[in-house]
């Protein structure tokens, strides 16, 4: 009787059921394949300068992803994470001269854990739509930095050469700084959201507010913290952002808003909360900074790109919903 | 004693019809006073200031709002509306430039465009199952990319009945022809389709998918209608923009957020199956005027975009606060 039923699942449903269950093999496969179109495109590409190359962007990228993954895990969104990431680097460049690294870094997270906690506020407690408010707030981050720089103009911005560090060099000659900092990060991200009673009310206020609420879970506070912990992860990234560039302006990270977003998408949490997790996320920011390489290596005009760029992060969404929907 | 209790009935039903009239409106009618306050005080500031320069200022982002303001009425959300009115733009600029002679048949054939935009946009989010949020971010990139392909540069030209229908007033200063053009066409599109089977399912389908579908709605048609209008709202705008700027650019403009911002404004709820088009024209251009105001006013651009912002918020939070006074009793 067992074995009849076993007999009678196609091939195609065990392999789904099995990827459904691995989510992480699909992912690492189209990676795999991104990597050897690369290889084919542009033949001696694929070193290890390379693959540095790759984790060095890859990494504020999957910063921001962290941030992303964990609002919608609750079922929100955090469109605040790019603008504040500009604010705390370009903060933290005008301040260098007169705090030294560590003093302007640290100055700096001050007003993005600020952006959070409003945020998280009107969120949490009064109930604004997420979206709505990290929109809100992102205009009027964009336009405090604005005004800032205008008062600033005479100041004249930095990157000190610890953020240069840390960002911009390697270890060896080829494992990038920033994941001195990155892996401890990611360790704690990917534990908590597992193992810490935190991680878990995130899953548990995203899959069934009501439910959780009623468990005694005070859910205006973890997400009023949440979003404070979202805006200090951005202020993070943008200043690592800084150090790969060498570089810091007002809006520096603003292009990284939406490939956020579709990182955690591609590496399958859901928007609607309560399923997905972080390791996804780190590989769909890899996935998506090879996929960049590789449409400037076909040199295609930016229009193309574009257009290739929205068409493949739609299809492996579609696709990855496809193989995990529950059926 | 039946007709004590029928009588009783009678008064609540009453009541609670009066009370959810007001209610329902009174979101609006606060907007209109709010607008009407502005105005008022705009017109102190600078007398020469009329509502034509501010009507079509905003033409294309309220038609942006309006087109919005049905896909989140449905359930959605759409955020390539602002690539979306990109493309068209300049598909109307560089048809327009290389043929004026056929201006008509080609104003027709950017809506039907636009039409086709969002039913690839409605079929992909049905199709798909991803949800609409994903799918319309990714639609931005192929959008603004397709516009992109069109014209590089910012060029193509316009004609001048375009620019003559949305310019100055129809008699009186209350009048403006911008504004005329946007009540006519939206009107001549909503009010029949909202009175209709198809206009009650976007609002069932936003509201409760599941209940709409066992009530035997077709959820996949009703999607893909609202984005569909959304689309052809999304056209009108970059028409609206190609008449007034006498050319097209490819760089979408700050219509997606400006959109989003005049249907929280307006009292659609993003939630799905509340609100309607009404709130969020007047959000346009509320949030039009404070932007004049404060440029008679002085004030940096810097300034004004944080003001915005903290409007924004404010009003979002005194919404959601009002929703749930409103839920808790």
């Amino acid at each position: 009787m067992t074995a009849e039923a076993t007999a009678r699942v196609s091939p195609l449903r065990t392999l789904r059921g099995w990827m459904r269950d691995q989510p992480l093999v699909p992912l690492f496969g189209l990676l795999g394949v991104l990597v050897v179109v690369l290889e084919v495109v542009q033949p001696g590409i694929v070193s290890p300068g390379w693959v540095s190359n790759t984790i060095r962007f890859a990494v504020p990228l999957a910063m921001l992803a962290a941030c992303q993954t964990m609002t919608m895990l609750t079922g929100g969104i955090d469109l605040s994470v790019a603008v504040v990431a500009s604010m705390t680097s370009y903060v933290m460049a005008t301040l260098v001269s007169d705090f030294g690294w560590l003093g302007a870094s640290l100055f700096a997270l001050i007003p993005a854990a600020v952006v959070g906690l409003v945020n998280g506020i009107g969120v949490g407690w009064f109930r604004v739509h997420p979206l709505i408010m990290t929109i809100s707030m992102s205009l009027i981050v964009s336009g405090a930095v604005n005004v800032y720089a205008r008062a600033n103009i005479t100041g004249g911005t930095r990157v000190p050469p610890e953020i240069s560090w840390l960002g911009g060099q390697t270890l060896f000659g080829f494992l990038p700084n920033s994941l001195l900092l990155f892996v401890p990060l990611a360790a704690v991200v990917l534990v908590g959201l597992r193992r810490f009673g935190y991680g878990r009310l995130l899953y548990a206020v995203g899959d069934n507010e009501t439910a959780a609420r009623l468990a005694g879970v005070r859910v205006g506070h973890v997400l009023v913290l949440l979003y404070v912990i979202s805006a200090v992860l951005a202020g993070l990234a943008g200043l690592i952002f800084a150090g790969v560039i060498g570089s810091a302006t007002g809006r520096l990270v603003d292009p990284f808003l939406l490939p956020s977003v579709a990182a955690a998408v591609i590496g399958g949490t859901s928007i609607f909360g309560g399923r997905g997790g972080y390791s996804g996320s780190i590989v769909g920011a890899v996935i998506l900074t090879v996929l960049v390489t590789l449409l400037t290596v076909l040199q295609q005009p930016e229009a193309v790109r574009q257009i290739l760029f929205g068409a493949i992060i739609l299809a492996v969404a579609a696709a990855y919903t496809r193989i995990t929907e529950q059926t | 004693m039946t007709e004590r209790v029928q009588r009783r009935l009678d008064t609540t039903a009453a009541r609670g019809l009066i009370a959810r009239a007001t209610r329902g409106d009174a979101w609006t009618v606060g907007l209109i006073v709010i607008f009407a306050a502005l105005l008022v005080f705009t017109k102190l500031l600078r007398s020469s200031y009329g509502l034509d320069a501010l009507a079509i200022g905003a033409l294309p982002v309220a038609f942006a709002a309006v087109g919005q303001a049905i896909v989140v009425i449905s359930g959605g959300i759409d955020l390539s509306i602002g690539s979306v009115i990109a493309l068209t733009n300049v598909i109307a600029a560089v048809l327009l430039m290389n043929a004026p002679e056929l201006s008509v048949p080609i104003v027709l054939l950017v809506l039907l465009i636009g039409v086709l935009i969002g039913v690839v946009n409605g079929v992909l989010v049905v199709v798909s199952r991803v949800p609409d949020i994903v799918v319309t971010l990714s639609m931005l990139f192929v959008w603004a990319g397709a516009a992109l392909l069109v014209l590089g540069t910012p060029g193509g030209g316009s004609v001048d009945w375009l620019r003559t229908l949305i310019t100055g007033t129809l008699g009186i200063e209350l009048l403006p022809r911008a504004l005329v053009v946007l009540l006519v066409i939206v009107g001549l599109v909503w009010i029949p389709l909202r009175r209709s089977r198809l206009g009650l399912s976007i609002y069932a389908v936003g509201s409760n998918q599941l209940a709409a579908f066992r009530s035997g709605v077709n959820v996949a048609r009703t999607k893909v209608v609202a984005y569909a209008l959304a689309g052809f709202f999304a056209a009108l705008g970059g028409l609206a923009l190609t008449a007034s700027t006498g050319i097209g650019t490819p760089i979408p403009g700050p219509y997606l957020l400006l959109s989003v911002a005049a249907i929280v404004l307006g009292g659609v709820s993003l939630a799905g199956g509340r609100g309607g088009l009404l709130g969020p024209i007047v959000g346009i251009y509320i949030l039009g005027l404070i932007r004049a105001d404060m440029t008679f006013l002085g004030v940096q651009p810097a300034y004004s975009t944080v003001l915005q912002g903290v409007i924004m918020v404010v009003v979002v939070m005194v919404g959601a606060y009002l929703t749930l006074r409103r839920a808790a009793t």
